[in-house]
């Protein structure tokens, strides 16, 4: 007698009892300290507070702990995390110019107010494997500057734009931006919604996007006028004082790219912008996410838009890996109903039609 | 009222519950009409049911009974693990009968059971857009959907015709509401398509990662759409389910060995048990 | 002035009985000319009735704008309203997600709210009409979406006019505005999907 497969609720607590054993590894390995995660694996962290929407390094940590590491089931955790949140309001816009800069430099001037600095960066680490970390060696320490950073470093967009050489910020209007996680997408998006799309959207969906637009699909000429990496306050209005008082600082990574417009009909020639801003220290996404920016403001600007990084429609609705995850791996659920309706329509298309591969 | 420590009934939060209640509400007041809502990000994984899932809880009480079935069965992975989501959310009563059911959350099948007025049939849709294969763009569906443009749908399944002599789609079958909106069914089998028209229940579909709901009130027109020399037809079988004898159900295949050995059983569960139930009293 | 220690609750439990209306409401709108009951008691600030203070007590919030016509328009119902809902309210009629009318005979022609386009038919106003009974009126009878065959309404209290905007706001379907009668407490929708036969 035929005894249909159950599921069953005690093959999936089993499942995820062996998940968790698996997670853990080998008992006699010391377990991963969340403080070890924040510290040590600083940057994941960064990446998944970031595309998880919210700033909490302990929060980040748990989900990367609790995903094994895997970033993109981390920041998932974290996303579903925030649903439960509740919303207090919105913060002030944080202010980058008045950024503790621990990080700054400019492609497009070789010096400028405040200076190049350099800060912590891999940039220049020439990439060999260093077996000295593996065994544990203490590293060197780093040897602080003699004086202290200039207090204000102006940022490049706003040198430029003190010529009229860049672009004013597109206007914006007096509207509170709009919340993706509120209210569902609509198109065409304003500018707030595409650059909260971008930043929550997935790093390596938004770097294959802007390599594109630097190989010739879509170019936008860009220069990385500058990066900033550092501390920036976080204000808020109580209702009931209604003035701002700082409720913490946060570290994020800026990248205006600087971008070449020859001009049209109405406007002069200028250079353009592309804005990216990540939490941390992500200078990848911030950048890719600034190219990306760039590219689907071409027809803003009037610019052809031909190609994918120009698409808002394909950029957007693709961007999110906690979407995209979801639903590639969906195929794992049981679809024996559409399939066993496409093997009956397979079999009497070919019983209709006697063909050439049975037939040899 | 909470079943899971620290989280607001049905988990929802009662703000983001009213905007789906609303969302609901406007689908039901236009047929078949794709609602767009701020869906939310839920603890399982977009496309595994998220818009089911927010339909429901934005629905469901604690005087309601819920079934869940995945491909027609309750006791699938799946089916197993969003009950328990609500069993351990809502504290609500759980069934796997159809008849004792006041809400029925269903991925990919209609119960075979009629359903009956009061009832509330949930639906888990993976992309509500029917015309979506034929224009990727949001922006020019919706300007289809406004002018009621569906030549290409048509020209679509015209195609099929010249090509395969019939019809080639055999699930997420797409349908007219009301004689005024396509709307994709989910991707339930077209054998379970004539069970939408006229139905006593409230249909409702929910869309997480794409962020629509979507309704066929009770006693509603769905017509399948089809042509004059073609009309529509549902699948059939030469075989009735070897377990409980039923000759006008869903049946699944289910390959006994590598020889070519197959057997055909019911693909809802309840169905089947109930069918066999009935012909154990009567021997 | 009206305090919060004068205000009227709202809902008694609001998590069990928002979702208790939000049913009723939705077997009105699945099934249209239906009267409904509300499946608990209120107490209310008049004009108000308990059906009508219900319906926007389940379902109006600080996401939708509400606009009261100017009998509604007490101090204490709008501070019962602005706190109990915490929704902004609106003086135009078309900019309103939600409408509350106590005096029909007085109220703007439908068409005065908003009915969606073509592309969002779903961004058109639901109007609550406070109205004396809903079964004791001029009987119109009504087919479509929700009505097995055929489905009577006798609402009382409507002005003149008010069977010809309701013809035409099903005329305009997609767009429209959907109708939420009320009355002591009980309950009828009439979405926009409702056919007047005669």
């Amino acid at each position: 007698m035929y005894v249909a497969v159950k599921g069953g609720e005690t093959a999936i607590d089993n499942a995820h009892r062996l998940m968790a054993e698996e997670r853990r590894g080998d008992p006699a390995v010391p377990e991963l300290g969340l403080d070890q995660i924040m510290e040590q694996l600083g940057l994941a962290v960064d990446r998944v507070m970031t595309e998880g929407s919210i700033h909490d390094r302990e929060l980040a940590a748990l989900a990367i702990k609790q995903a094994q590491g895997d970033l993109v089931e981390a920041i998932f955790l974290l996303r579903a995390y925030r649903t439960t949140l509740p919303r207090f309001g919105g913060s002030e816009p944080i202010d980058t110019a008045a950024m503790a800069i621990r990080r700054r430099i400019s492609a497009a001037f070789k010096d400028l107010p405040g200076g190049q600095v350099l800060g912590p960066t891999y940039d220049y680490t020439h990439r060999l494997l260093d077996f000295a970390l593996a065994a544990g060696a203490e590293p060197e320490a780093a040897v602080r500057a003699g004086h202290p950073l200039a207090e204000r470093m102006p940022r490049v967009a706003d040198v430029l734009g003190q010529e009229g050489l860049i672009e004013r910020n597109p206007p914006g209007n007096d509207e509170p931006p709009g919340d993706l996680t509120r209210q569902p997408l609509s198109l065409p998006a304003g500018r707030d919604l595409r650059l909260q799309n971008l930043a929550r959207g997935d790093e390596g969906f938004l770097l294959a996007l802007a390599y594109s637009s630097q190989r010739g699909y879509g170019n936008t000429h860009p220069f990385a006028g500058e990066i900033r990496l550092g501390a920036v306050a976080v204000e808020f209005v109580p209702e009931e004082l209604g003035f701002p008082i700082e409720i913490g600082e946060i570290t994020v990574t800026e990248c205006q790219m600087v971008n070449q417009f020859k001009g049209s009909k109405e406007v002069p020639a200028q250079f353009t912008r592309g804005y990216g801003l990540s939490f941390g220290q992500s200078e990848r996404k911030a950048m890719a996410m600034a190219l990306v920016d760039r590219s689907l403001r071409a027809g803003e600007l009037g610019e052809e838009a031909a190609n994918p990084s120009q698409d808002e429609e394909f950029v957007l609705a693709h961007s999110d890996n906690v979407e995209a995850s979801g639903f590639v791996q969906h195929l794992k659920l049981p679809h024996y109903v559409d399939f066993q309706s496409e093997l009956e329509l397979i079999r009497r298309l070919r019983a209709a039609t006697p063909d050439r591969e049975t037939a040899e | 009222m909470t079943g899971a420590t620290g989280y607001n009934f049905a988990y929802l939060d009662e703000q983001t519950k009213r905007m789906i209640r609303r969302a609901i509400l406007k689908a039901v007041a236009i047929p078949g009409y794709q609602v767009p809502f701020g869906s939310r990000e839920m603890p399982l994984p977009y496309g595994w049911g998220t818009g089911g899932i927010q339909v429901t809880a934005a629905v469901i009480g604690p005087d309601d009974r819920l079934k869940v079935i995945d491909q027609g069965a309750d006791d699938t992975t799946n089916a197993v693990s969003i009950r328990r989501f609500f069993a351990r959310t809502a504290g609500v009563a759980t069934t796997e009968r159809t008849t004792e059911a006041t809400v029925i959350q269903t991925r990919h099948r209609i119960p075979e059971t009629p359903l009956v007025e009061g009832q509330i049939l949930v639906y888990q849709v993976p992309i509500p857009e029917p015309l979506r294969w034929l224009e990727p763009r949001e922006t020019e569906t919706r300007k289809m959907h406004a002018l009621a443009d569906y030549g290409a749908m048509h020209v679509k399944l015209y195609e099929d015709i010249a090509r395969f002599g019939r019809i080639a789609t055999t699930y997420d079958y797409p349908v007219l509401v009301n004689g005024r909106y396509l709307m994709r069914p989910s991707p339930i089998p077209k054998f379970d398509n004539p069970k939408m028209h006229m139905n006593p229940a409230l249909q409702l579909f929910g869309a997480g990662r794409e962020k629509r709901i979507y309704a066929v009130p009770p006693y509603t027109a769905v017509k399948s759409l089809d042509f004059e020399d073609h009309p529509f037809e549902v699948q059939r079988w030469d075989q009735a389910c070897a377990i409980c004898g039923s000759a006008d159900s869903f049946l699944d295949e289910v390959v006994t060995d590598d020889r070519g050995g197959r057997m055909y059983v019911c693909s809802d569960t309840d169905h089947c048990t109930s069918q066999q139930t009935r012909k154990e009293a009567a021997e | 002035m009206t305090t919060a220690d004068t205000l009227l609750p709202g809902l008694p439990d609001p998590v069990i009985d928002s979702q208790r209306v939000f049913r009723v409401v939705l077997d009105a709108m699945a099934r249209p000319g239906t009267l409904v009951d509300l499946p608990l008691s209120l107490k209310v600030p008049a004009p108000l009735d308990p059906a009508t203070a219900a319906v926007a007590l389940a379902l109006a919030d600080v996401d939708t704008r509400l606009w009261l016509d100017g009998a509604v328009g007490a101090d204490a119902v709008r501070a019962y309203l602005r706190f109990h809902c915490g929704c902004p309210l609106t003086e135009g009629p078309a900019a309103a997600d939600f409408a509350i009318v106590v005096d029909p005979q007085a109220m703007p022609p439908l068409a005065a709210f908003n009915a969606g386009s073509d592309e969002f038919p779903d961004s058109s106003t639901t109007v609550i009409v406070q109205v004396p009974t809903l079964d004791g009126g001029e009987p119109w009878t009504f087919t479509g979406p929700g009505i097995r065959d055929r489905v009577r309404l006798a609402v009382a209290g409507l002005p003149p006019a008010f069977r010809g905007w309701v013809a035409e706001n099903h005329a305009g379907f997609p767009r429209g505005v959907d109708l939420i009668f009320t009355s002591g407490t009980r309950l009828a929708a009439l979405p926009r999907s409702a056919r007047l036969e005669g």
